[in-house]
């Protein structure tokens, strides 16, 4: 088995992606996209999970990581209807094109 | 070695995500991009992770999502003059305020790093792995039982959210025909 | 059973303030009545009680239960009966009683709710009123003091849809008002001074000083009372109030603004007799604003065309007399004119009101004449009380202004006793000009109004002829002893003015009877000549006035005017307040200092509201760069 890289640099990783995700909510203007930025931030948080449990040498961050994906996976569902509903109503994707609640 | 390797690509992947236009390839994209993750896992010792990974994550999700780009012919970048309530004395400061969490994202990242890199030196993986899947299905079903129970529900929630929110609204008299019919 | 006294009339007044809307007039009216008639019954009693007992130990006490009791205060709720207060009681109560009669003619016309409204307020006047003079302590009194004070205010207003009867009411009451304030002020300084507030108490306390030579703490407190007296009583420079009190019912002019409210600050000053009489400067004081104040009245009466406004000035007229009385140091004498002035001034008071119920209200003096033919009830008795007023030998009024008088020479005053004579001319000029313009001559008004004029009904003419009886008897006993009486009132009330240890003063001063005899005679020359003047002014050559008041119509617009008294407070008090109240107080403070916090709070609140609604953009992103500035900044706290 090789070497394996240092805690640290997992994190790090880890702490990049989360960033790339954060951003990513920012930069897109199409809701879908937006939600797939999300995604990047769990998954990151997902690295973070298992790289800690390796470290402490538990089981429980893939328990963890498991019940993250199961949220994920459902919010991913829920999230989808309801950007298609959106859809429905204005025939736009653009986040701007929803700000009624406003003033 | 491999973990540059896969952290590489991860990276690379995630920033063309959210860098590209088209969305059908954002989401090809991320798919990459888990790949290169559920590598990460393997190299972690937690080959059961690695393998729900690909097959939830990358396999049921990103494939949901696929459907939804294809159903909403979601192929094109919306360009970034607002649709429909210009004018709005709102909106301007609005746009700074996006570019600004653009920003704050960044150095949230760069935040993290910099706490990491000065962080001493704790090196390398003590403790052993646990990689069995049995050892997890026991963890599984005793120690994280009741939300094991509780994820269940929440997951019929959802699908049932998502089917009502989803749900095109019935024109009035085949509705109501409809209805009259299942009454009787 | 003292407090029974002022509880009965009490008693009388709930129950016609509660019952009396839905009563027939005959009934609220037996109530009132009853409740009077029955004080006056327990006050008989009472005051025989009271002779029972030995001269040394005349005074029957009850505390009713304990009022204030907190650290140095300990104030009971006290009644006491003693000599003064008898007097005080049984003046109040029958003559009370009279008037309670008299009104349920002269009300008549009322309707029943408004008839057991004005019987309520006469009710709970007496009950106020005894409380003022039976009370053993400042508190006791003072409570009766404002009460009266209300319940005058209430009856001068009480045809209050009429505007000059409200303002008059208002008036009385805010006078009085200011003569209340220096009266507590002289209550606190009482209490600092004494440690207490009950009558024997301080005056104990104060017996054992010695009178003051300067103006001190002793010579303040009575000043400070005064006031409060002048304010109540009329007297310079609070008495323009009682003029303007006309506008009530005339019986309610009879009993409070004649013969009991106006008296309580005379009845005041002869309770706190040793307090006075430690304190020359005030006394001084006092004498002096009571023989300008009876002068003054004097010649303002004397040109006044409304027959009540002339009674009214006699009034603060012959107050004047008493507090000269008690300036003087005599005591007695001013309480003997209090009781003697009760009978004829409420007389004549319930005369005019005759008159005016006779006429349908016609008050102008200029407008009636040869009265004496059609009203003989009211005629004669009004005669006697205005030669009671006058002060002819042999009436009430008499014994009474002559021992005034007598005591004024005999303590040195002389200019006082001078001014006090002259006075005594002025009264008996403006009340005979009263009884000719009114009663003889010829008719100067209109018509009859239709029908022949009626005398005073049976209820009313009672009340008359018992107060006319009363104006000739009642000064027999006060008879001087040059006279060959005893003086029997003085004996009787001189126990009240001592502190319980002092010995016995040695009743009256002694003068030569020649001296005696030589100033009663200058004050009943002074009584036939006014009646002469008035004789000659009115009856005989009535042109002779008018052209008199032609040649002086600078002084005769002054009198009538009565002196621009009014004029100048308006100007000078009245106005200035109103000016403040208005610009500064109002529209400067209240709108805006106090609105605008108030309003400028909400406006405030409004206007931040609508800079913070700008974070609602409604975009979900920025709302999630507000969320990452926030994730930024902590989790950046937390990495340092």
């Amino acid at each position: 088995m090789t070497a394996m890289a240092p805690l640290e640099h997992y994190l790090i990783l880890s702490a990049i992606l989360f960033a790339i995700g954060a951003a990513g909510i920012f930069v897109r203007r199409n809701l879908i996209t937006m939600l797939l930025a999300v995604e990047i931030m769990l998954n990151a948080v997902n690295l973070t999970f298992v790289a800690f449990g390796r470290a402490l040498g538990a089981a429980d961050g893939q328990i963890i990581v498991f019940f993250v994906m199961t949220v994920a996976a459902a919010e991913a569902a829920v999230g989808l209807a309801i950007v298609i509903a959106l859809f429905r109503h204005r025939e736009s994707l653009h986040p701007e094109a929803f700000t009624t609640l406003r003033g | 070695m491999l973990f540059y390797l896969f952290g590489a690509i991860a990276v690379a992947a995630s920033l063309l995500v959210i860098a590209q236009p088209n969305p059908v390839y954002s989401v090809l994209l991320l798919i990459a991009s888990f790949g290169a993750l559920s590598g990460l896992y393997v190299l972690l010792d937690a080959p059961f992770v690695a393998a729900i990974q690909i097959i939830i994550y990358a396999g049921a999700i990103m494939v949901l999502f696929l459907f939804v780009v294809m159903l909403l012919h979601a192929t094109k970048e919306e360009p970034e003059g607002v649709p429909a309530e210009a004018g709005s004395p709102l909106v301007l400061p609005a746009r700074g305020a996006v570019r600004l969490g653009a920003w704050l994202a960044v150095a949230l990242g760069i935040e993290f790093v910099w706490a990491l890199a000065s962080a001493r030196e704790s090196g390398d993986f003590a403790g052993g792995s646990v990689s069995s899947v049995s050892a997890l299905g026991r963890l599984l079903f005793t120690e994280y039982a009741f939300a094991f129970e509780v994820t269940s529900i929440l997951i019929l929630v959802a699908m049932v959210g998502a089917v009502v929110l989803a749900r095109r609204e019935d024109p009035p008299d085949a509705g109501g025909a409809a209805t009259e019919e299942g009454a009787r | 059973m003292l407090l029974l006294i002022p509880l009965l009339p009490f008693a009388g007044f709930l129950a016609n303030a509660s019952l009396g809307r839905r009563l027939p007039k005959a009934v609220s009216g037996t109530i009132a009545c009853s409740a009077i008639g029955a004080s006056f019954v327990v006050s008989v009693l009472s005051v025989t009680r009271l002779l029972a007992q030995p001269v040394e130990a005349r005074a029957i006490a009850q505390d009713v239960f304990t009022w204030i009791s907190a650290g140095r205060v300990d104030v009971a709720f006290g009644l006491r009966l003693d000599p003064l207060s008898a007097l005080m009681i049984l003046v109040v109560t029958g003559i009370g009683s009279l008037i309670h009669v008299y009104s349920t003619a002269y009300m008549h016309e009322e309707s029943d709710p408004e008839y057991a409204r004005y019987f309520s307020y006469l009710n709970l006047f007496a009950a106020f009123m005894l409380v003022l003079v039976l009370g053993s302590n400042f508190l006791v009194l003072f409570v009766g003091w404002e009460g009266v004070g209300l319940c005058s205010y209430l009856l001068i207003g009480f045809w209050y849809r009429k505007p000059s009867a409200a303002d008059a009411g208002k008036k009385a009451f805010v006078v009085n008002r200011i003569g209340d304030f220096a009266f507590i002020l002289g209550m606190l300084l009482v209490f600092a001074t004494f440690g207490t507030l009950e009558f024997q108490a301080v005056a104990e306390q104060v017996a054992r000083l010695a009178p003051e030579t300067v103006f001190g703490t002793l010579s303040l407190i009575t000043l400070l009372l005064f006031i409060g007296a002048t304010g109540k009583s009329a007297q310079i420079p609070l008495f323009v109030w009682l003029p303007d009190a006309m506008e009530g019912p005339t019986p309610v002019s009879a009993l409070i603004h004649a013969a009991t409210m106006v008296t309580a600050g005379v009845y005041m000053i002869g309770r706190n007799a040793v307090l006075f009489s430690h304190a020359p400067d005030t006394l001084a004081i006092i004498a002096l604003v009571g023989v300008a104040t009876a002068l003054v009245a004097g010649t303002i009466g004397l040109v006044q065309t409304d027959i009540k406004r002339v009674l009214a000035y006699s009034t603060v007229s012959q107050l004047g007399y008493m507090f000269l009385a008690m300036g003087v140091g005599a005591w007695g004498a001013g309480v003997f004119h209090l009781y003697t002035h009760a009978f004829f001034k409420a007389l004549m008071f319930l005369g005019s009101g005759a008159v005016i119920h006779a006429l349908h209200g016609e008050q102008d003096l200029r407008r009636m004449g040869g009265l004496k033919h059609d009203l003989p009830v009211t005629y004669w008795t009004f005669l006697i009380g205005a030669l009671a007023i006058a002060g002819v030998p042999g009436l009430a009024g008499f014994f009474s202004k002559d021992e005034i008088l007598f005591r004024t020479f005999t303590s040195g005053h002389t200019l006082l006793w001078v001014v006090g004579v002259l006075t005594a001319l002025l009264t008996a000029t403006y009340m005979f000009r009263l009884v000719f313009l009114a009663f003889h001559g010829v008719r100067r008004g209109d018509g009859d109004h239709g029908h022949g004029l009626h005398d005073a009904p049976p209820a009313m003419a009672i009340a008359l002829v018992v107060l006319a009886v009363g104006s000739v008897l009642a000064g027999y006993i006060g008879v001087p002893h040059a006279l060959g009486g005893s003086n029997q009132l003085e004996q009787f009330l001189e126990p009240s003015f001592r502190a319980g240890a002092e010995a016995a003063s040695h009743g009256e001063t002694h003068a030569s009877l020649a001296i005696e005899f030589g100033l009663m005679g200058a004050s009943t020359l002074a009584a036939v000549a006014g009646i002469a003047l008035a004789a000659f002014f009115f009856l005989r050559r009535p042109e002779a006035a008018a052209a008199l008041s032609e040649r002086f119509s600078g002084v005769y617009r002054l009198l009538l005017n009565k002196y621009y008294v009014d004029e100048l407070y308006d100007a000078a008090v009245v106005q200035p307040i109103r000016r403040t109240s208005e610009g500064a107080l109002w529209k400067g403070l209240d709108v805006r200092v106090i609105d605008g916090a108030v309003n400028g709070v909400g406006a405030g609140v409004f206007g931040a509201g609508s800079l913070l609604r700008r974070l609602q953009t409604g975009s979900v992103r920025a709302y999630g760069a507000g969320l990452m500035l926030g994730v930024v900044l902590v989790v950046g706290y937390y990495l340092w």
